[in-house]
């Protein structure tokens, strides 16, 4: 467990490390960023090996850093923070897998790039608010250069909407905070410590507060009507900074709802939770039916993925213990399947065909051209729409238990979210990879030249115009298929770290605050 | 024979990745592998058989362990009579369909290897007695079913299979949440556990009348659009008329089957109140379909939309005998039609599969002899050019009409005799549908093999080798279990008694 502070410390070093190299050489700052990426998961993966399941946090390291408002660099650890740094250590091995074709500036990206792993991971360890919060304006300041320098369609916008949005988000959070410390008379900035001067609020205060937390964090998790950075920023973003976008930028905001919002307030919590559960369940509804009609295949994941986030904000809002394991555990399952389905739309399929229109991709024999690609698309599908024996069913049927709990209706809301996933992913597969599909001709065993499929128009794209997947794409692709199917098939792998930690103190006072 | 059903289920999933890991396989081959994995069931169905105990009432074979601490879920596995008597008609069915698209040449491999997929899952459905891994394989049937039909069908396949799996998907998110809700009350998932909970009155207790009626519902939801139940059959017609003729063999034989064994294993036994609270209306429902799906076949002109409108009209008999039975009520005159009607249900599904599907590959023939036409009017006269066929295709025909000494005479008639005392208006009404499937049955067998030679009838081949081996084993068994039901009614005889006994 102790080594786990050594991830962040490692990946700001090899974000100096990459830009340094990659002035040399790009091939260099490749390699640095990838030995990065993977000596950090190896990092959680061992601090999870040796990982001890109870309700306490474990202190990793506590020392004093601005003493006069009793400000720690606390970094403490507990299942959930593990279930999510591992998520963290592999959304970034892939995510540097598929970012390998990017040739301008390499040194530069991989050093944003690491920066930004580098502020999630501080994120995900931070016990203390404002060390929580400075964290998490690192994580969204590198995201921003990505998108705005390396980006594609509307770059420029997708890039400054996302960032806009983020700031918005962390001033509200900013204010809460701020709020407590110098309302409820705090000794410091200790979530314990926040906690305790929260409760000396009066009631319309903790209200407000809470409020103004909890949307801000939100905000950043994508929760309707605050989610349209979302799908502009993940279109816009290059393929690498999408699957950490969708991945585990998000997942941060879920985080800060979970870590500092509630149990900040957990009357808060109480009074508002009908809301967010309202406005949870639109966002799933909303964003689904937005992506069963979009013509962009990369927004069709776009939206999908604000709408998976908001089954993960419907477990917050449910608040007790089955349905927040429920969240998180889609925390963890949707951080890999939107990787993916990113990966396979951005890199594998937008970068040989250099179209993403759903109309244009239909007019090719897309599943003999790339038949790799178009398995994984189909599996990380068939995952994303909650499949059982992939990592989304055991997520969703968690948080249908634990929503139903709080309240049949929105659970009922939840079963309409999944049957549209099935209808809005199904409709992707079908017209990105399977268009063509009368034009298979018949071919002998799996070996037919490839220069036989399609007839008619598709015979103008030549199939050996497409150069073949490269072994980084194929590497990603399988670490996050093989992360997809272990935790579908064996959930108990990520539940025994997550269920212990939801007795911890702070959060039992959240299943006593909500009904 | 100690993980035996687990044997069953994974070999043909064995066989699947063994094919997906050769993409260089010739296409003989891949046939050859499909087709052993294939029959593995049947050897391994047969094992079972041999060492089941038919006097005993309980699961067999039982196999059960830990798999999810948190929700309580186990790997359960259970073998009883209806179990089996399903798992061995996926042993007939399965080869036979993989042996009917033998002529299959755009990748037989991958046709294969999605084949046994979708074999492997059935089973899972048939054999597993918690939901998790139930609905595990429940849905995972889905996806090569719909590639299959995709892949393969005819020309409106892609809207047929996308219509297909939302329908059938759009069922089974309300299952789940049915289930979810089950588990919040009662915290377990447990087939078992839950019928004891039902049968001791603790889970009317703990859900309250209207929850409980609510998730019953969304369960019924789940499994009455995979039978299909009126009205949910939309999907029907299409998907069995756009699949290849393999796959439409399966899909009648036995996916349809997953949804009634679902009505018996699950439905009945957690929600006897609800069901027989509900009999009333589902009984009009499963009448509907008797009669309205074997009108709807006498007005099709599409030889395999007909056979897949009569689909609806024999699985809703199954149906139509459940729904009298649980709405029944316990009166000691009703015990004997309860068991008359529930043996016949239980036969109905295997006669059905068998005769269905061999009148699927019946069509596909005509299909393949006349360059793709199906129309009732296209044929005529193929007695006289293909003697054998003919004979083998009215053995099809008249078990799936009802004719005394085949097997579909015996199950039909044990429904009408049992719901006729339980329900004699509903058997009166459904009595339209025999009635409409024999005008319709007839009609066929007149068209195309009697009268005059249609265009190009003349030309027809018999049928090769390939095609009498497809076929005979299914023509024998309508033979053997219209003289002889007995070998499968005392496989399935102890568990109707118990359950005509344990009516609420």
């Amino acid at each position: 467990m102790n080594l786990l502070p050594y991830t962040l410390y490692l990946s700001f070093a090899g974000a100096l490390l990459a830009l340094a190299v990659g002035h040399r050489s790009a091939a260099g700052a490749r390699v640095v960023a990838l030995l990065t990426a993977l000596a950090a998961w190896g990092l959680t993966l061992a601090a999870a090996f040796d990982f001890k399941p109870a309700p306490e946090w474990v202190t990793l390291v506590d020392v004093p850093w601005i003493p006069q408002l009793g400000i720690h660099y606390h970094l403490a650890a507990d299942g959930i923070s593990l279930t999510l740094v591992v998520l963290t250590g592999l959304a970034a091995t892939a995510g540097v897998l598929f970012s390998w074709n990017i040739e301008e500036r390499v040194g530069e990206f991989f050093a944003f790039y690491l920066a930004l792993i580098g502020g999630v991971y501080g994120v995900f360890l931070s016990a203390d608010a404002f060390l929580f919060f400075v964290f998490y304006e690192i994580a969204i300041v590198p995201k921003y250069f990505l998108i705005a320098n390396w980006g594609s369609t509307h770059r420029q916008y997708g890039a400054m909407k996302l960032a806009l949005y983020s700031f918005a988000g962390s001033a509200l959070v900013l204010a809460g905070l701020l709020w407590i410390y110098a309302g409820g008379q705090a000794s410091g900035f200790g979530l314990d410590e926040l906690t305790q001067a929260a409760a000396s609020l009066d009631r319309g205060g903790q209200l407000t507060v809470f409020a103004l937390i909890f949307t801000g964090f939100a905000v950043l998790a994508g929760m309707f009507p605050f989610h349209t950075w979302a799908p502009t920023g993940h279109v816009a973003a290059p393929t690498g900074a999408s699957m950490l976008l969708a991945g585990v930028v998000m997942k941060l905001g879920a985080y800060g709802c979970l870590r500092v919002a509630m149990p900040l307030i957990p009357a808060g919590l109480a009074f508002w939770q009908p809301v967010i559960a309202a406005l949870a369940v639109t966002g799933i509804l909303y964003a689904g039916l937005v992506a069963l009609v979009q013509d962009d295949f990369k927004f069709v994941i776009g939206y999908s993925s604000v709408s998976h986030m908001g089954f993960v904000l419907l477990g917050l809002a449910a608040a007790n213990p089955v349905a927040v394991s429920g969240a998180v555990l889609q925390m963890f399952s949707h951080g890999a399947i939107a990787g993916l389905l990113f990966a396979v739309v951005g890199r594998m399929v937008y970068e040989r065909t250099h179209t993403r229109q759903l109309g244009e991709l239909e007019k090719l024999p897309l599943h003999r051209l790339m038949p790799f690609a178009a398995v994984v698309f189909v599996v990380a599908g068939l995952a994303s729409m909650g499949m059982p024996g992939f990592s989304g069913f055991p997520a969703e049927l968690t948080l249908l238990i634990g929503t139903w709990q709080f309240s049949p209706l929105f659970a009922v809301c939840g079963a309409f979210g999944v049957l549209i996933a099935a209808a809005f992913t199904l409709r992707a597969i079908q017209i990105a990879f399977f268009g063509q599909a009368a034009a298979w001709v018949p071919c002998a065993g799996g070996d037919a030249g490839a220069g036989q499929a399609g007839t008619g128009d598709s015979a103008d794209a030549p199939a050996h115009a497409y150069a073949p997947l490269t072994w980084p794409e194929k590497t990603g692709a399988l670490l996050l298929l093989a992360a997809i199917v272990l935790i579908g098939l064996k959930p108990d792998l990520l539940l025994n770290w997550i269920v212990p930690s939801l007795q911890s103190p702070a959060l039992r006072a959240i299943w006593g605050g909500a009904q | 024979m100690n993980g035996l059903l687990t044997t069953l289920i994974l070999t043909p999933w064995f066989g699947a990745l063994l094919l997906a890991c050769n993409p260089r396989l010739s296409p003989r081959v891949s046939r050859w592998l499909a087709l052993g994995f294939s029959l593995s069931t049947l050897g391994l169905a047969a094992m079972a058989w041999i060492g089941f105990q038919p006097t005993f009432s309980g699961y067999q074979l039982v196999e059960q362990h830990a798999w999810i601490a948190w929700l309580n879920v186990s790997y359960h596995l259970g073998l009883d009579g209806m179990s089996l008597s399903l798992v061995a008609l996926t042993g007939v069915i399965a080869p036979t369909a993989l042996l009917a698209s033998w002529k299959i040449d755009r990748d037989p491999r991958l046709f294969g290897l999605l084949f046994l997929i979708l074999q492997g899952a059935a089973l899972g459905v048939f054999l597993a007695l918690d939901f998790f891994p139930w609905f595990l394989f429940w849905e995972l049937s889905l996806v090569p079913a719909y590639f299959l039909i995709k892949l393969w069908g005819g020309p409106g396949a892609s809207r047929a299979a996308y219509q297909f799996v939302v329908y059938t998907i759009g069922g089974s998110a309300f299952m789940l949440l049915g289930f979810a809700a089950l588990f919040a009350k009662t915290g377990t998932f447990d087939f078992v556990a839950l019928a004891a909970l039902a049968k001791s009155g603790v889970l009317a207790a703990q859900l309250g009348q209207p929850v409980s009626m609510a998730i019953f519902i969304g369960v019924l939801l789940g499994l009455a659009v995979k039978v299909p139940l009126f009205p949910f059959h939309t999907w029907l017609p299409s998907a069995y008329a756009e699949a290849p003729t393999g796959a439409s063999m399966f899909l009648t034989g036995i996916m349809s089957k997953m949804g009634v064994y679902g009505f018996f294993r699950i439905l009945w036994p957690i929600f006897p109140e609800q069901l027989q609270a509900a009999a009333p209306v589902l009984t009009g429902l499963a009448l509907a379909g008797v009669v309205l799906g074997a009108f709807a076949a006498l007005a099709q002109t599409d030889l395999k939309r007909m056979v897949a409108y009569s689909s609806i009209n024999h699985v809703s008999y199954c149906l139509l005998a459940l729904f009298a039975v649980a709405g029944a009520g316990v009166y000691p005159t009703h015990t004997e039609a309860a068991q008359a009607a529930l043996s016949g249900a239980l036969l109905q599904m295997v006669n059905h599969g068998l005769s269905a599907s061999a009148l699927f590959f019946c069509v596909g023939i005509l299909e393949a002899r006349s360059g793709g036409r199906r129309g009732l009017h296209d044929f005529g006269g193929v007695r006289t050019s293909a003697p054998i066929f003919a004979g083998l295709c009215g053995v099809a025909l008249f078990s799936s009409l009802g004719l005394p000494g085949l097997n579909g005479f015996v199950g039909e008639f044990l429904v009408f005799r049992g719901v006729f005392g339980l329900a004699p208006w509903a058997a009166v009404v459904g009595c339209l549908g025999l009635f409409a499937t024999a005008y319709f049955l007839l009609t066929f067998l007149q068209r195309v093999f009697h009268g005059p030679q249609g265009p190009g009838v003349a030309a027809f081949r018999d049928l090769s080798a390939l095609e009498i081996v497809t076929l005979v084993p299914s023509a024998v068994l309508m033979l053997v279990l219209g003289v002889w039901p007995q070998c499968l009614v005392s496989l399935t005889n102890p568990l109707v008694t118990s359950w005509a006994a344990r009516l609420p």
